[in-house]
C-alpha cells in the first residue's frame, strides 16, 4: 500500500479534517484536530482495508515558541499491509486536554499515563490517570521545556566548579 | 606446596593443643570470611553481580556463599544500580531492618554518587540516605572490581571492634541519617 | 464431601456462601524481590493462593533518560542507550546509530553493516540466555542458568575484544565503528560458533522435554493473539501467540534482507511458548552470525566505517597532525555541522521487542526532542489484568518470561 492511497482514503472519509505535513523520511504524517482524533484513530484501525491494528506509541512534545505548545504524536503500524503512519495533534497549554485513544486500542493506557506523568497532558476518559514514571506527589511536569534537567533543590554543587 | 591459601591466622599466642587471640579478632575473622550478602540489584549493576556470582568470579568463595534476600539474615548490603527517588525510602527501610552488625558497599557509580545521571529524579548517591562502608567505582565495574570492594570490606570488618555498634559515636553517625537506635 | 475433594483436586478456586475467609489479603511483590528480574512493584489481592486483582507500580529506578537526551550531543546520548535494555546493550546502540544515520542520511558500507549484525546477534543471544536461564531459576532450576551463564562471559570477552567493555558497552559511533574488528575477535566469535551449540543442546534437552517445567509452564498465561496486538504487544511474546511480527523481516535494517533466517513462532502464547521461541531465536541468531562471517569475508577488507568526516570523529593520530582533521574534530565535538532539521522514527528488533527512537531534531547540537520507544514498558502494561485468576507462582512465571528489564521500563 502506498502512503498516498492512505492519505487519500484518509481524506476521503473525513473530507477537509485531515492535513498532511511533509516529512522527509517517507512516513506519512498527518496533523490532525483534537476533535476528530478519535474518529480517525478509531477508523484508522477497524477499516478492514486500512487495518492499523498495532500501535506503536504514543508520546507528546513541547514546543514553547509555537502558538499550540503541546504536540500528541501516535505512531500506528499495519502489519498486514506494511506500513506506519504518524498522527500528530496540536493543542493549547498549560492544561492540554485530548480524548484517550483507549477506547481504540487497550495499549494506550500506559502510553497515554507516562504522556501524562512527563507532559501534563490530560486525556479525557482514561480509567486511571495517574503519574507513572516520577514520585507520586510531584507537583510539576518534568518534561515540558522549562523545567530543568538537575535537582532544583541541590545544595551541594557548587556553581563555581560548574560554570555557573 | 598447595595452592590453597588459608586466611591469616590474627596475632596470638600458640601453644599445643590451643590458640589464645584476642576475642575482637577472632569474631573479625569469622564475620570477614562469611558475609552474607543482601543483592540490592536495581540495575546494570546488578548484572555485572550475576556474573560475579557465576562460576567464573564466584563471588562464594569468599564467604558470600548465601545470598539472603531477607534483611534479617543479611550481613552485608550491596546497594548495585542507580537509586531513584522514588526508590529511596524501599532501601532506607531495608537498611533499617538489617540486623547489626551490618555493612553497606555502594557498588558502582550510580549508588556512589549518582552515576552519568545527574538528574531531577535520581538519588545522587546513597550516602545521603543510609551510611555506606565501601564504595566501588565503574560503569559498571568488572567482577574483579565488586571482589576488590568484598575484600576491602573484609578488612574493614576483620579490624572492627566488638563494641562500635554500642559507642556513642556510631549512634551519632545513624543519626545523621535519621535512623534511630533504641538501646 | 468428595465434591470438596474434587474442587480442591481439579485447581478449581473454592467460592462457598458459608466461606469463612472472606476477605482478600493485599499482598506486596516488590520493588525488591529476590529473583532479579528488577525494580518494580504489584500490589496484589489474594484469596488464597489466587490472585484477585493487581496494580503494578513502576518508575523506581526512572533515570530521565529523555530528559538528559535534550541536553547531550549525539554521540554522547550512545552510553545512554546503553543502560536502556543492559543485558542486550549493543542492539540499543546500534538502533541509535541507525536512527541518527537516517536523520543525517548516510550511506553505511555493507561491511559495516554486517559488523553490526554480528554484534547485534550476539547480544540477543546474551539477552535470551538470561531470560530463558532465569526462568528456569524461577521454576527451580538452577543448574541450566549456570552452564549458560558461562557461554554469557564468553560473549562478554567478545565485546570486549571489539568495544573494550563488557555489559554497557557503548559500541560504535554514528557512521560505523571506533575500529575494526582484530583477528582474535574474529577468531572468538568463530570459537563462539563452535562451543556455544552444544551448550545450548544441553541446555535444551535439560527443559524442553522436561516434566516438571512442562508442568509449570505449559498452559499458564495463555494469551490471545488478538489481544495481545491491542496491548500493542511485540518480540518474542507477541511470536509466542502465533503472529510473526518481526521487525527484522517487516521493515529491515541494516541489510537484514539478505540473510536467510526464520522467525519462530508459536500456537498458544503460554509460558512454554514463550521459552520455546527466545531458545529457537538463539539457533536463528547462530545462523545468522555464521553467514554474516561468510558475507564479510567476501567485503574489502578494511573497511569499517562510512566516510562521512563530518560526523564521524577522525583518529586522533590524524587530529594531531593534519589539519583538516583538526578542523572536523572540533567542528563534531563544538556541534557546529549542520543537521537538518526533520523527525525520524526507526525502530530495530530488540531482545524484548520493537525498540524504537523517535527523534526530532532542529538543526542543533543536541535533539529537541528524543523518545524511546521501550518494549518493555509497552510489554508489561498487560501484566496486572493477565494475572487476574492466576496463582502466585504461575504470576511469578509469567513476569519472567515476559523478560521485563527495569532500566528500559522506567527509561
Amino acid at each position: 500500500m502506498e502512503s498516498s492511497f492512505l492519505l487519500e482514503k484518509l481524506q476521503g472519509n473525513f473530507p477537509a479534517k485531515i492535513v498532511e505535513i511533509p516529512d522527509a523520511h517517507n512516513l506519512l504524517t498527518i496533523l490532525v484536530d483534537a476533535e476528530d482524533i478519535i474518529d480517525v484513530l478509531r477508523f484508522l484501525k477497524s477499516d478492514p482495508e486500512l487495518q492499523f491494528i498495532h500501535l506503536t506509541d504514543i508520546t507528546a512534545v513541547h514546543f514553547p515558541h509555537l502558538e499550540k505548545e503541546y504536540a500528541v504524536v501516535y505512531h500506528a503500524h499495519s502489519l498486514i499491509h506494511n506500513i506506519r503512519i504518524r498522527v500528530k495533534v496540536f493543542l493549547f497549554g498549560p492544561n492540554p486536554e485530548i480524548p484517550t485513544a483507549t477506547v481504540v486500542w487497550k495499549g494506550a493506557n500506559w502510553m497515554e499515563r507516562e504522556t501524562y506523568d512527563f507532559f501534563g497532558v490530560n486525556f479525557i476518559g482514561h480509567p486511571d490517570l495517574r503519574r507513572i514514571l516520577n514520585v507520586d506527589d510531584m507537583e510539576v511536569f518534568p518534561m515540558r521545556k522549562e523545567y530543568p534537567l538537575e535537582d532544583p533543590n541541590r545544595v551541594d554543587k557548587k556553581d563555581l566548579y560548574f560554570g555557573r | 606446596m598447595s595452592d590453597i591459601k588459608l586466611a591469616e591466622a590474627p596475632p596470638g599466642v600458640e601453644g599445643a593443643g590451643f590458640f589464645a587471640t584476642s576475642l575482637d579478632k577472632a569474631i573479625g575473622l569469622a564475620r570477614a570470611n562469611s558475609l552474607w550478602p543482601l543483592p540490592f540489584a536495581t540495575s546494570c549493576c546488578g548484572i555485572e553481580f550475576m556474573a560475579t556470582m557465576g562460576s567464573t568470579y564466584d563471588l562464594a568463595r569468599f564467604g558470600a556463599e548465601r545470598p539472603s534476600f531477607s534483611p534479617r539474615q543479611a550481613d552485608m548490603l550491596l546497594v548495585m544500580g542507580t537509586i531513584a527517588k522514588k526508590m529511596a525510602p524501599v532501601l532506607r527501610q531495608v537498611y533499617v531492618q538489617m540486623a547489626e552488625p551490618r555493612w553497606v558497599i555502594a557498588v558502582g557509580a550510580c549508588a556512589s554518587s549518582g552515576g552519568i545521571f545527574d538528574t531531577y529524579s535520581v538519588l545522587q548517591g546513597i550516602d545521603e540516605i543510609i551510611p555506606v562502608d565501601v564504595y566501588v567505582p565503574g560503569c559498571p565495574p568488572r567482577p574483579e572490581a565488586i571482589l576488590d570492594g568484598v575484600l576491602r570490606l573484609q578488612d574493614i570488618v576483620k579490624n572492627e571492634s566488638l563494641n562500635r555498634r554500642n559507642t556513642p559515636e556510631y549512634r551519632a553517625l545513624l543519626e545523621k541519617y535519621g535512623i534511630h537506635t533504641n538501646k | 464431601m468428595s465434591d470438596f475433594i474434587s474442587k480442591i483436586t481439579s485447581n478449581q478456586p473454592i467460592f462457598d456462601d458459608n466461606d469463612p475467609q472472606d476477605e482478600l489479603i493485599t499482598l506486596n511483590i516488590g520493588p525488591t524481590h529476590p529473583a532479579t528480574h528488577g525494580v518494580f512493584q504489584n500490589v496484589v489481592q489474594i484469596d488464597g493462593e489466587r490472585i484477585v486483582s493487581g496494580v503494578s507500580t513502576i518508575g523506581y529506578i526512572h533515570r530521565a533518560f529523555e530528559k538528559i537526551a535534550e541536553h547531550r550531543p549525539f554521540y554522547q546520548i550512545t552510553p545512554l542507550t546503553d543502560r536502556l535494555n543492559y543485558c542486550s546493550a549493543p542492539i540499543n546502540n546500534m538502533g541509535w546509530h541507525m536512527t541518527v544515520e537516517k536523520l543525517l542520511k548516510i550511506e553505511i558500507p555493507k561491511r559495516v553493516q554486517y559488523m553490526r549484525i554480528i554484534v547485534m546477534e550476539l547480544a540477543r543471544i546474551a539477552d535470551h540466555i538470561i531470560c530463558n536461564g532465569i526462568l528456569g531459576v524461577d521454576t527451580g532450576a538452577f543448574s541450566g542458568f549456570l552452564y549458560v551463564m558461562q557461554e554469557r562471559e564468553f560473549i562478554y570477552e567478545i565485546f570486549e575484544e571489539i568495544c573494550g567493555a563488557r555489559l554497557t558497552t557503548n559500541i560504535g559511533r554514528i557512521g560505523g565503528f571506533e575500529r575494526d574488528f582484530n583477528a582474535v575477535a574474529f577468531d572468538k566469535i568463530r570459537e563462539f560458533l563452535k562451543r556455544y551449540p552444544p551448550v545450548l543442546k544441553e541446555f535444551e534437552e535439560m527443559f524442553v522435554r522436561n516434566r516438571i517445567f512442562i508442568e509449570r509452564t505449559s498452559g499458564v498465561a495463555a494469551v490471545s493473539a488478538e489481544e495481545a496486538l491491542d496491548y500493542s504487544w511485540s518480540g518474542p511474546i507477541l511470536r509466542a501467540t502465533g503472529v510473526d511480527y518481526d521487525v527484522r523481516v517487516q521493515n529491515p535494517y541494516c541489510s537484514y534482507e539478505e540473510f536467510d533466517f526464520e522467525v519462530p513462532v508459536g500456537t498458544t502464547g503460554d509460558v512454554y511458548d514463550r521459552f520455546m521461541v527466545r531458545n529457537e531465536e538463539m539457533w536463528q541468531s547462530l545462523r545468522i552470525i555464521e553467514q554474516a562471517l561468510e558475507k564479510i569475508e567476501k567485503e574489502p577488507k578494511g573497511v569499517f566505517h562510512a566516510e562521512v568526516p563530518d560526523f564521524y570523529l577522525p583518529p586522533k593520530e590524524q587530529v594531531y597532525t593534519n589539519m583538516e582533521a583538526l578542523i572536523y574534530h572540533f567542528k563534531i565535538v563544538m556541534g557546529e555541522v549542520d543537521t537538518p532539521k526533520a523527525e525520524v522514527y526507526h525502530s530495530v528488533e530488540g531482545a524484548n521487542g520493537e525498540l524504537g527512537f523517535y527523534l526530532i531534531h532542529d538543526g542543533g547540537r543536541s535533539p529537541y526532542r528524543l523518545h524511546f520507544r521501550r518494549p518493555s514498558f509497552v510489554n508489561y502494561q498487560m501484566f496486572a489484568p493477565m494475572s487476574a485468576g492466576m496463582l502466585i507462582s504461575d504470576a511469578i512465571i509469567n513476569m519472567s518470561s515476559l523478560n521485563v528489564i527495569a532500566g528500559e521500563l522506567d527509561a
